[in-house]
């Protein structure tokens, strides 16, 4: 059975027969950059098109439906119309940074591939600071866009920008603790021991009652670090016409849409990774012939099976919840989701001192 | 703010989101409650709502008979004076002279499909239609006469 693994080890292989190790480095380098670059534009057009279908779904509408076999081109069709048009950049604006703002979201959200295990044993870097790293990494988010409101020279931009940032700050703090709750169970910041501790189970099944509600947490918290809905406020279509990225227009803007779908992919794929095991398939107890058919099913499968149900169930939230206002959404973070897990990461840490998970 | 209500709100907080989500999950599993009608392509098969008001219109018989007596009820009932009345003189078998309607004109361009014309007719001469492909190029299109060419009031209809 073919694997990920396998293909990225004969290509290592091959190449390090024909060249030397410089030159082999150098075209590894070049190949996962082609992949990282492919998968964004593969995720652009398969997020776009899930989620106006999606929405359309649960709004009792039929959605695109024109482009395509019921109408899955759309999404290509549009990439196609923002290629073609002007990218406009204001008179007023302040140039460079506006230019910027968009390549530094893109930047940021590649950065944040790398940790990221995509299938057993294949990933870009596996750093022993991995989940450190994201969410350090995942914070510089903040400053492409206050980096777009500011040099939009525009006030809707700059009030979007300026809520984001506040609001990024804010939730930043209880997805981190989050996070460590996972940590503090497995004792290590490595994508693959994090991975690998969840083989006889996913940490959301081991760890009872506080596990879960970490997850709850997380998935809240992320939902209001990619500034969607219900935590959209950066854009607020009704307040602020589109927030940051009012005055953007063609492909700088399809790079700020691409980066929001690319950072959901990323923080849905973090969150399976650290709750619901990654890769790993599912496996119940001491049923053997239930657990050998899982593994049957291919890693990847399961890997992106489980992001992609983050990524419904944030889209879910989207177009079920009606916007919070901008103080609702401070008391929201701030009296609530930060107490809880602050008091939750006191449990997990006294249930990981006693042993009480499985 | 105590703890009991604290927790009170979260799990308040909590429920109503779930219930929330609840209705959108129906939804995103139940394709058949879409509404959305492809209207071009299903132009033959157009299921519209029963209270869909589309146009006024006056049903004739087959005997190119209608039942408007001329009353102005309709006319009086308009609130933007979409309906004018325009009567002229008949004769009745037995030599007298009576009053009918000569046309009875609808603006359609200035009907706002408030149904008050078809709830103040007293002899139900007049109803609503559901067509809608109303677009014309000339406006003065929009200006209709009800009342077919020649047509004569019912036989008992006073």
């Amino acid at each position: 059975m073919w694997s990920f693994s396998d293909i990225a080890n004969n290509i290592h292989n091959w190449l390090s027969n024909q060249f030397n190790t410089t030159w082999t480095m150098i075209f590894e380098m070049l190949i996962a950059g082609v992949c990282v670059i492919g998968l964004f534009a593969l995720l652009g057009l398969v997020l776009v098109i899930m989620e106006r279908k999606v929405s359309a779904w649960m709004q009792i509408r039929l959605g695109p439906n024109r482009v395509g076999p019921k109408g899955m081109f759309q999404s290509l069709a549009d990439t196609v119309k923002l290629m073609v048009k002007e990218g406009m950049t204001p008179w007023g604006a302040d140039k460079t940074l506006f230019n910027l703002a968009p390549f530094i979201a893109m930047i940021v959200a590649m950065l944040l591939l790398a940790p990221i295990a995509f299938a057993s044993n294949f990933q870009l870097w596996d750093i022993n600071i991995g989940v450190l790293y994201v969410s350090a990494v995942s914070s510089l988010s903040v400053i492409s866009i206050l980096m777009a409101g500011w040099a939009s020279n525009n006030k809707y931009s700059l009030l979007g920008a300026m809520r984001s940032g506040a609001q990024i700050v804010s939730y930043e703090l209880s997805a981190g603790l989050s996070i460590l709750a996972i940590i503090v169970l497995t004792g290590d910041l490595r994508f693959s021991t994090i991975i690998a501790s969840q083989a006889d189970g996913w940490w959301i099944f081991k760890g009872h009652i506080p596990v879960i509600i970490a997850f709850i947490t997380f998935i809240i918290a992320v939902t209001a670090e990619t500034n969607r809905a219900p935590f959209d406020m950066a854009e607020a279509e009704s307040e602020l016409t589109a927030g940051f990225h009012t005055e953007y227009s063609g492909m700088k803007f399809a790079l700020f849409f691409l980066a929001e779908y690319v950072n959901v992919f990323i923080v849905c794929a973090i969150g399976a990774t650290l709750f619901l095991g990654g890769p790993m398939p599912l496996h119940i107890g001491l049923w053997e012939g239930f657990n050998h058919a899982m593994d049957y099913i291919p890693s990847s499968v399961w890997f992106f099976g489980k992001t992609f149900f983050l990524i419904f169930l944030i889209m879910w939230f989207r177009w079920t919840f009606p916007r919070l206002r901008i103080d609702q959404l401070l008391r929201l973070e701030w009296k609530y989701l930060l107490p809880i897990s602050m008091i939750n990461l006191l449990l997990i840490t006294a249930m990981a001192i006693l042993k009480w998970h499985f | 703010m105590n703890a009991g209500k604290y927790i009170r709100d979260i799990w308040n907080g909590f429920t109503s989101l779930l219930k929330g989500m609840k209705r959108t999950g129906y939804y995103f599993t139940h394709h058949k409650e879409i509404i959305t009608q492809q209207y071009p392509d299903n132009r033959n098969d157009l299921k519209l709502p029963e209270r869909f008001k589309g146009e006024v219109v006056m049903p004739h018989n087959e005997k190119n008979e209608h039942r408007c007596t001329g009353c102005q009820a309709c006319e009086l009932a308009c609130p933007n004076g979409s309906i004018k009345v325009i009567f002229k003189n008949e004769l009745t078998p037995e030599g007298k002279k009576k009053k009918a309607i000569d046309k009875l004109v609808y603006h359609l361009e200035l009907c706002t499909m408030c149904n008050l014309c078809v709830e103040a007719c007293p002899s139900d001469a007049i109803k609503m239609a559901q067509t809608f492909e109303h677009s014309v190029f000339d406006r003065n299109k929009l200006t209709k006469i009800l009342n077919k060419p020649e047509s004569k009031i019912m036989d008992g209809v006073e």
